[in-house]
């Protein structure tokens, strides 16, 4: 059991080996000041304690040579680990080498986005090649977050409105644990993922597979809208069951459903790509106006995948299909009238 | 001040001083450590004001111009004024003159309620220009203003200066502008009240002011006020071209 | 003229036994507490209150610890557990640490200390309570109504923009609390300056004073900042401006250099005055006077002073520059040493000292082996090559709580017990006493030791949801905190228990020497000395060992009065 009880994180990058020798060196300096204070404490509590036959004569209550002294040297004990430290941070916070690889980080709340140069892109994984300096350029999307990998020993805020910059180099390969470490809002804790740090050669390899292990067919529309379903937090209120109380989209694609107004259209794939972007024009008053606008979040083509993936989910006949009440409203059809083109009712807003 | 040589007012000892000195040297202190935190209150708006002057210097060159500057220096003069009338009712107050105190205060507070007068005018003068920050914020850059104008050239980098300037951080400046004079507006109206108060309980020969150094402290307190307004007025209204 | 009287005993009826007159029970009506001007009663009103801040904090804590036994938390969701970690941290930072030793022990000894009636201003004094308490109400409004969840840290723009929490309200309650912390931090400084009773130099103050003026410089320059920081934050948080919000031209970064310059200087506030009791209780339970007394009094103002200068050293992963980095980190090695020339004056003064193990000794002892690692571990975040990794994590979390609790709260468990027969009229049980102290010690370490290694394996903090493998030292941690949690409530009731069933304290059952115990009684009067006196001695005038050992070989409570003599006390005897 005592072999499963962590007490040292792994050294998994250059600035770790470098880092932890002065860290320990901190810890010898802590017992030794602690310890040695302590001791004297406790030795003269006890010694002097009332009642005890001691000599007491001339008992000093100042001494200007010793006050000196023990403030000199604690001071340049002080300054010489300053000066390590700072040295070894230039040399983390300095710009990294020429050669470095440079990924692009994008923090939001409660997720991180990374692209690789050649396109390549991660959610809450980073794989890197061991040996290399690797530089991360990160922003965030909303939030300060922070991005944290211990075994690396290294990290730095993640700021929205401004890139900041964290480069390491890993020298062993493994799977190792990243954190957001600034807080952030509700999910915070579950910000987390893992750095795989990987042989240049499996690296180079899961690269070109466009970030997989080995090569696969490429995923449907409606599997990669399924994705985006899930990252871009749709589940989390449009699931059934889901907390945040969002209609369900199941039947929806080709339902007939009632605008705010009255008139009544179906939900093609206009209608669908309207909802998704346009706040103003949200339908089912029975609900709270708290869908975000995905305007500017999401690509034409990343709301395609959506539509596919939502027209996977139900009936897929327009003409035929019972009218789904989304708002409550009577199912008796009065008119019907397609969505495309339609711009009367954006003024009207809930 | 020394006012050993002439009459001073006879004085009131609170229980927990030994004598009339150590009280008013009290109060002396008492005051200048709360004016210590009135700079340092004002001083975090000061710093946010530097920060952003510093990083958007042709936004505040740009924004400075919807300031009407002839208002703020009518408001710079009433105030400097005041504050010579303040120090006159200080003056009258140590000599134990009720009625000459009360004759200065009153000037004084008419002084700043021009103040807040000339004040409430460009406050709405800006609410008409839209410039109030906040969702009703419009912005319409003084460059951009004259069209058909040549850009202007930048002397440190060469480059023509962007005519444009960013609705946001344009608003940046009149948060600054309405956080800063919109504090010393209320320290302002507070000097205005305390003034009142001690010109009614003089008149009343209220025991509490039998002592001169409330309208001393007064004093102390409306110079600060002045002195706050002479380091807002060129920040915002006078920013070189 | 004579008048037939019948045989009646005409002698004068016996005296009925005089009830001394003292601040407690000159006036017994609810009137005269709420609208007192007396700053004993002030610093028992506050004691009240902050007592009260205490156990909802406290409670809060209890939660969090509870929630981190389990790596996916036992029952609060997340958004509760954050707003948990952040109530704790708001209540304990700005309703009891910074308030806790100046409004209570410093209200009450600093005037009897420096010889005066009163402190110089005592209707600001009260106000200053009514503006914690209103404060404390506004703020608790907040937590009981749904709760803030930014941390006591507000960063933005999470607070000023996307938290969904009672920001706002909570902000004005802290904002109210710092008028009256201003207000306190005001009146200590005129009164040190005007108020001293004639003879008592600078010099000749005791260190709890020059602690607590050095405390109070700090809290009159550093509030007002802080104030306005968290003011612009409404401000954003209402009208949707860009201050601090980089999607509208503004800087996040500002707010956090803005609300460091405060917060930093903040936990000097919160350390520096229990520094003053060690001082004070060390040198009367060691019957010494404080070693190098000038070197302890001028590194209070050396702390004021420098702790203004580090602020950054929050920030150093916040995108600042790596040359402001370097300032911040080398002032924050140069700030630790004044803390380290104190703690090594404490333990010179032990030395050939008489030793004396009371509770309030015990709370000092402790103090001095928290603090020590407390600040060393503070060592590891000041450079800058360590706190790259350590920034943000649990380390950090158990370097402040070995401060703050191990050191500050430690401090005020001592003053607490030491002048708690001069505000009383008291004893507390010993022995009971003593346990909690102990209880407090070991559950202290227990809790907070291993979180300095779950901050080196990277555990983050204000973290609900955790790694598995760190779930040992996290209920190692748990444990602990019951057990501090115990400790805590045992001196609850042997407090109020004293106040009725006590032995009464006499005016200075520890002999020791200062104003407040020669010349005031136990409990004071209203108005604190039958005359003023007038000072002609050093600070910490204990007389050599020797020529005590030889005059007094009593070792115990003498219940009429000092055991000791003292210079110029009232009882004091023939000087050899």
């Amino acid at each position: 059991m005592i072999k499963n009880v962590p007490l040292v994180p792994e050294q998994a990058s250059s600035y770790a080996t470098q880092m932890d020798p002065l860290f320990w060196v901190l810890v010898a300096l802590t017992v030794f000041f602690a310890g040695t204070v302590l001791t004297l404490l406790l030795f003269f509590a006890i010694r002097y304690r009332r009642g005890k036959q001691v000599d007491r004569s001339n008992a000093p209550d100042e001494h200007q040579f010793l006050e000196i002294t023990w403030t000199i040297i604690p001071l340049l004990l002080g300054l010489g680990v300053f000066v390590w430290g700072a040295k070894l941070f230039a040399g983390a916070f300095g710009p990294p080498p020429a050669n470095a690889l440079e990924i692009f980080v994008v923090g939001k709340q409660w997720m991180w986005h990374i692209q690789h140069s050649n396109g390549v892109r991660e959610n809450n994984e980073l794989h890197v090649p061991l040996g290399r300096p690797i530089a991360l350029t990160m922003i965030s999307q909303d939030v300060i977050h922070d991005f944290y990998v211990p075994e690396f020993r290294i990290h730095v805020d993640v700021v929205p409105g401004r890139y900041t910059r964290e480069w390491f180099t890993p020298i062993k390969v493994g799977r190792y644990r990243l954190f957001c470490a600034q807080y952030c809002g509700t999910d915070h804790s579950k910000m987390t993922g893992w750095v795989t740090v990987m042989d240049p050669a499996d690296y180079a390899r899961w690269l070109a597979n466009g970030g997989q292990e080995v090569p696969t067919a490429p995923k449907t529309m409606a599997a990669l809208g399924a994705d985006l379903y899930v990252r871009e937090g749709c589940a989390q209120c449009h699931d059934p069951g889901a907390p945040g109380h969002g209609p369900v989209l199941t039947g929806l694609y080709g339902s007939i459903v009632t605008k705010p107004s009255g008139e009544k259209v179906v939900a093609d794939a206009a209608y669908l790509r309207e909802q998704i972007l346009t706040p103003a024009d949200r339908v089912a008053p029975k609900y709270q106006q708290i869908m975000p606008s995905y305007k500017g979040q999401l690509t034409e083509e990343q709301v395609l995948q959506l539509i596919a993936y939502i027209k996977s989910l139900g009936p897929q006949n327009p003409a035929s299909a019972e009218p789904v009440p989304i708002s409550g409203a009577k199912p008796a059809v009065t008119k019907v009238k397609s969505a495309r083109g339609k711009s009367a009712d954006k003024g009207k807003s809930q | 001040m020394s006012v050993e040589a002439i009459q001073p007012a006879p004085q009131e000892l609170s229980e927990q001083y030994e004598d009339l000195a150590q009280q008013s040297e009290a109060y002396v202190v008492g005051m200048w450590a709360f004016l210590v935190t009135e700079i340092m209150f004002f001083g975090a708006l000061f710093l946010a004001y530097i920060v952003y002057r510093t990083a958007y210097p042709e936004v505040f060159r740009d924004a400075h111009h919807h300031l009407d500057v002839v208002l703020g220096t009518i408001n710079t003069t009433v105030l400097l004024t005041s504050s010579l009338f303040m120090a006159l009712a200080v003056h009258a107050a140590q000599l134990g003159r009720k009625k000459a105190q009360n004759r200065w205060l009153f000037l004084v507070m008419l002084c700043a309620l021009t103040f807040l007068v000339i004040k409430g005018i460009e406050y709405h003068n800006k609410y008409v220009e839209h410039l109030i920050p906040g969702s009703s914020f419009q912005y319409h850059s003084v460059a951009e203003g004259e069209g058909g104008q040549a850009p202007r050239m930048s002397a440190e980098t060469g480059f023509a200066v962007p005519q444009s300037i960013p609705r946001d951080k344009a608003q940046m400046f009149f948060v600054l502008y309405f956080c800063m004079t919109g504090l010393h507006g209320i320290h302002v109206v507070i000097g205005l009240i305390v003034m009142a108060v001690l010109a009614w309980l003089t008149s009343r020969n209220s025991p509490l002011v039998r002592d001169y150094m409330p309208v001393e402290m007064a004093g102390l307190y409306w110079h600060f006020v002045d002195i706050v307004w002479i380091f807002l007025f060129p920040l915002f209204y006078l920013i070189p071209k | 003229m004579s008048v037939q009287t019948l045989e009646v005993n005409t002698e004068p009826a016996p005296e009925p036994k005089e009830e001394r007159v003292t601040y407690l029970n000159v006036d017994h009506s609810l009137k005269s507490w709420l609208l007192t001007l007396d700053h004993k009663r002030i610093a028992i009103l506050y004691m009240v209150s902050i007592s009260l801040m205490f156990v909802l904090g406290g409670a809060a804590a209890a939660m969090i610890r509870l929630e981190l036994t389990s790596p996916h938390g036992v029952m609060l969701s997340n958004e509760t557990y954050n707003k948990m970690f952040s109530a704790h941290g708001i209540i304990m930072v700005f309703f009891f640490m910074v308030p806790s030793i100046p409004a209570v022990l410093g209200n009450f000894c600093l005037p009897l200390m420096i010889g005066c009636r009163d402190l110089a201003f005592p209707r600001l004094n009260l106000l200053s309570w009514y503006l914690f308490t209103i404060g404390a109400i506004v703020a608790l409004a907040a937590m009981l109504s749904g709760g803030v969840d930014t941390g006591w840290t507000f960063y933005t723009p999470f607070s000023s923009v996307y938290s969904n929490s009672n920001v706002v309200t909570t902000i004005i309650g802290v904002f109210i609390a710092g008028f009256s912390s201003i207000a306190t931090g005001l009146n200590f400084i005129v009164t040190v300056h005007k108020m001293r009773a004639p003879g008592l130099t600078w010099f000749r103050l005791p260190l709890f004073v020059w602690a607590l003026y050095a405390t109070s410089v700090i809290i009159v320059l550093g509030t007002p900042v802080v104030a306005i920081t968290l003011l612009l934050v409404v401000v954003e948080r209402t009208l949707h401006l860009g201050i601090f919000d980089p999607a509208l031209g503004g800087d996040p970064v500002l707010f956090q250099h803005m609300f460091w310059f405060y917060s930093h200087p903040a936990v000097y506030i919160m350390i520096l005055p229990s520094m003053g009791v060690m001082s004070e209780v060390i040198s009367a339970f060691c019957r010494k006077r404080i070693f190098g007394y000038k070197f302890v009094a001028f590194s209070s103002i050396a702390i004021a002073v420098f702790g203004f200068l580090v602020w950054g050293h929050h920030m150093f992963v916040s995108s600042q520059s790596v040359y402001a980095g370097m300032v911040f980190s080398v002032l924050s090695f140069m700030v630790a040493v004044p803390s380290a020339i104190k703690t090594f004056n404490w333990t010179a003064t032990v030395y050939k000292g008489r030793v004396w193990f009371t509770a309030p000794m015990i709370f000092a002892l402790g103090f001095m082996g928290l603090f020590v690692v407390g600040g060393l571990t503070g060592l590891y975040l000041a450079c800058l090559a360590t706190d790259v990794h350590l920034h943000d994590t649990y380390f950090v979390i158990a370097h402040f709580h070995y401060i703050m609790v191990g050191g500050a709260i430690m401090g005020y468990m001592a003053g607490l017990h030491f002048w708690w027969p001069k505000m009383t009229g008291k004893l507390y049980p010993e022995n009971w006493a003593k346990l909690a102290a102990g209880i407090i010690f070991i559950g202290f370490n227990l809790t907070f030791f291993p979180q300095f290694i779950l901050g080196w394996l990277g555990n983050p903090r204000r973290y609900h949801i955790y790694p598995e493998e760190f779930q040992v030292w996290h209920v190692l941690s748990s444990a602990g905190s019951s057990i501090l949690a115990v400790g805590y409530i045992i001196p609850l009731f042997y407090l109020l228990w004293s106040l009725k069933y006590g032995r009464n304290a006499g005016r200075n059952p520890w002999g020791a020497v200062g104003l407040e115990w020669t010349h005031v009684d136990s409990p004071p009067h209203p108005h604190n000395f039958h005359e003023v006196p007038v000072v002609t001695w050093e600070a910490y005038a204990y007389e050599p060992a020797e020529v005590e050992q030889e005059r007094y070989d009593r070792p115990d409570v003498d219940e009429e009065g000092a055991m000791w003599t003292a210079p110029g006390s009232a009882t004091a005897g023939e000087k050899s």
